[in-house]
């Protein structure tokens, strides 16, 4: 089919615009990757654009050369991984009882009420500072981990991909003298890999990104995860870190190339895998906005 | 009771397996929500919940005498709206721009690169935006300077904090908003375009008459779930990005309650203001829940 010129026009800015558009979202990070392998002087004089001015790795070597950066990289790699273990094993195991219908588990509604309840009132930032203080987890590890290990949003997620599989195959399971459990282990969660990977992956991203709790619930910056130590880095200049013979340390991780090689670090594991993610994280928006 | 034994024996393992999940929320929702109770007391860590003298309404009082509560509340909404109006209008135009390239690559590569801001956390993107922002070495006031513009104090200036906000929340989340908009688009029956087309209705024709009205029923549901959000101005950015010069224009009710609470210890008055905040926005939410059942038949589980 021939396409008239105007129709022609507009695919041309249309795609012109599309183009800027998608370019306005990858700059910054760019702009801030060149900073990052510029020289000191060139990227406080304002030299660098999109591309490193005078080149250098230092800012790199500075970064890594920091045993507090390093050993916030390791509080979030904990956080990440114990957070996601128990956050899926929680989430496979209660989106199960409640995919079930009422005739089946009486409940059912009650119990997802007290879950859903739990996204519509909250009791506050103080409270829920206040029980975690005296659940006695203030400056351990547990206390990233364990205050958010139930994520409701996920587990109606998981639940709802529960309830389209064919029923059949739970009905022929029991019949074979299958439990709960093993119907749960050997035939829900193979069969929705799908939908796992994309709230563990939900769960690895919301981890790895997490700040504020690192910030209240830590007395002590060595326990801060990466985000929240990038966070008193970067963007309060925490004077809590410095030692008094650590101001020439201060400048250095503050100074600007150096800023924005933290940064990067802290962005590119989310960089390198959030294209695969993509679409995982579409199956799963999808999936859990539109029911049968 | 025969009846209920023979229940038991069947639904047990269903009991056993909400538990574990249900400690967990009890521990760290519930109890935190009977703790509200803090809202009333004249809070003495030391004394607990249950030692706290009792001081009544005091802290509501307090709160409706505090001088820049008005400012406060209204910088809220005000850029809570605007996000809302933003972040729909945003995607909503994008998805559609989108959908009118023919190459599914094409498609896929804009998409890969216009959501990444959001998978990255209001710290690392503030620790961006201050830098791209900056009046002194930022590359968005080199620009300006290009044109012969002064530098602008983009995060230090009363008059530019509330849009930066809206802004750059656009920009961080309009990627990530076309997905829910572009599915509802590829499920339009294509029959109806090409009626539309033997009928001799142009593309832009086609747009107004057949995918918006197509797009309508997600739209309103996005919008009714948003709702709930008018209270919600988006704690993580701007506490990154703001300062006390622009308290004026970009203090919310969830930085407060920080501020209150955590920095200056006053817990029943800080408890108290979130208080008033959650039960504002559970009415806002259940009745936004509610409208979303009505009219678009959404259900939550």
């Amino acid at each position: 089919m021939k396409k008239s010129l105007g129709r022609r026009l507009f695919l041309g800015c249309n795609l012109v615009f599309l183009a800027l558009l998608s370019l306005m979202c990858l700059m910054p990070i760019l702009h801030i990757l060149s900073i990052s392998f510029s020289s000191g002087s060139a990227a406080s004089a304002g030299k660098v654009l999109l591309w490193p001015v005078e080149f250098t790795p230092a800012a790199y070597q500075n970064v890594f050369g920091k045993p507090e950066y390093l050993r916030a990289f390791w509080v979030t790699i904990q956080r990440v991984v114990l957070g996601t273990a128990i956050s899926m094993f929680l989430t496979i195991l209660t989106a199960y009882p409640l995919s079930k219908e009422t005739h089946q588990f009486g409940m059912r509604t009650f119990y997802a009420w007290i879950f859903v309840f739990t996204i519509l009132f909250n009791g506050g930032l103080i409270p829920w500072y206040m029980t975690i203080k005296a659940v006695g987890l203030i400056d351990s590890i547990w206390a990233l981990v364990l205050p958010g290990a139930v994520q409701v949003f996920n587990i109606i997620l998981l639940l709802n991909f529960y309830r389209n599989l064919p029923k059949e195959l739970e009905e022929s399971s029991r019949i074979d003298g299958a439990g709960h459990f093993t119907t749960l282990w050997k035939i829900y969660a193979p069969l929705s890999l799908p939908a796992l990977a994309t709230t563990g992956l939900f769960t690895i991203v919301w981890h790895w990104n997490s700040w504020f709790d690192g910030m209240i619930l830590m007395n002590h910056p060595d326990h801060y995860p990466l985000q929240t130590f990038l966070q008193s880095i970067i963007i309060k200049m925490d004077l809590r870190f410095l030692k008094s013979q650590d101001i020439e340390l201060m400048q250095k991780l503050s100074d600007r190339t150096s800023k924005a090689a933290q940064i990067f670090v802290a962005a590119f594991p989310i960089l390198v895998i959030y294209p695969v993610l993509q679409r995982f994280f579409i199956k799963g928006i999808v999936m859990g906005s539109v029911k049968e | 009771m025969n009846q209920l034994a023979r229940r038991w024996k069947r639904e047990w393992p269903l009991h056993f397996m909400v538990v574990p999940a249900l400690i967990f929320l009890v521990l760290f929702s519930y109890i935190p929500m009977a703790g509200v109770l803090m809202a009333f007391q004249k809070y003495i860590p030391t004394k607990g919940l249950f030692g706290s003298p009792m001081v009544g309404l005091k802290h509501f009082k307090y709160l409706l005498d505090y001088p820049d509560i008005g400012r406060i509340v209204f910088n809220t909404l005000y850029i809570a709206t605007m996000k809302i109006i933003a972040g729909l209008v945003v995607p909503i135009t994008i998805a559609i721009l989108l959908n009118e390239l023919r190459q599914e690559w094409m498609k896929r590569t804009f998409q890969t690169m216009v959501y990444l801001p959001h998978f990255l956390s209001w710290v690392l993107l503030s620790g961006i935006i201050i830098d791209v922002l900056s009046p002194s070495t930022g590359i968005i006031n080199q620009i300006l300077g290009l044109f012969g513009a002064k530098p602008i104090f983009f995060l230090g200036d009363n008059k530019w904090f509330p849009y930066v906000m809206v802004i750059t929340d656009v920009w961080k989340e309009f990627g990530f908003g076309t997905i829910i908009y572009l599915a509802a688009l590829t499920n339009i029956n294509p029959s109806l375009y090409e009626a539309a087309e033997i009928d001799g209705a142009g593309r832009w024709k086609q747009t107004i008459n057949v995918t918006l009205p197509g797009m309508m029923p997600i739209i309103i549901l996005m919008l009714t779930l948003n709702i709930g959000n008018v209270l919600n101005a988006g704690f993580d950015q701007i506490f990154n990005l703001y300062s006390p010069q622009v308290y004026e224009s970009g203090d919310v009710i969830d930085t407060f309650v920080y501020r209150m609470g955590i920095e200056q210890a006053q817990y029943g008055f800080a408890t108290a203001v979130g208080l008033l905040k959650s039960v504002v926005s559970f009415i806002l939410i259940s009745v936004s829940y509610v409208m979303a059942y009505r009219f678009a038949n959404y259900r939550i589980f």
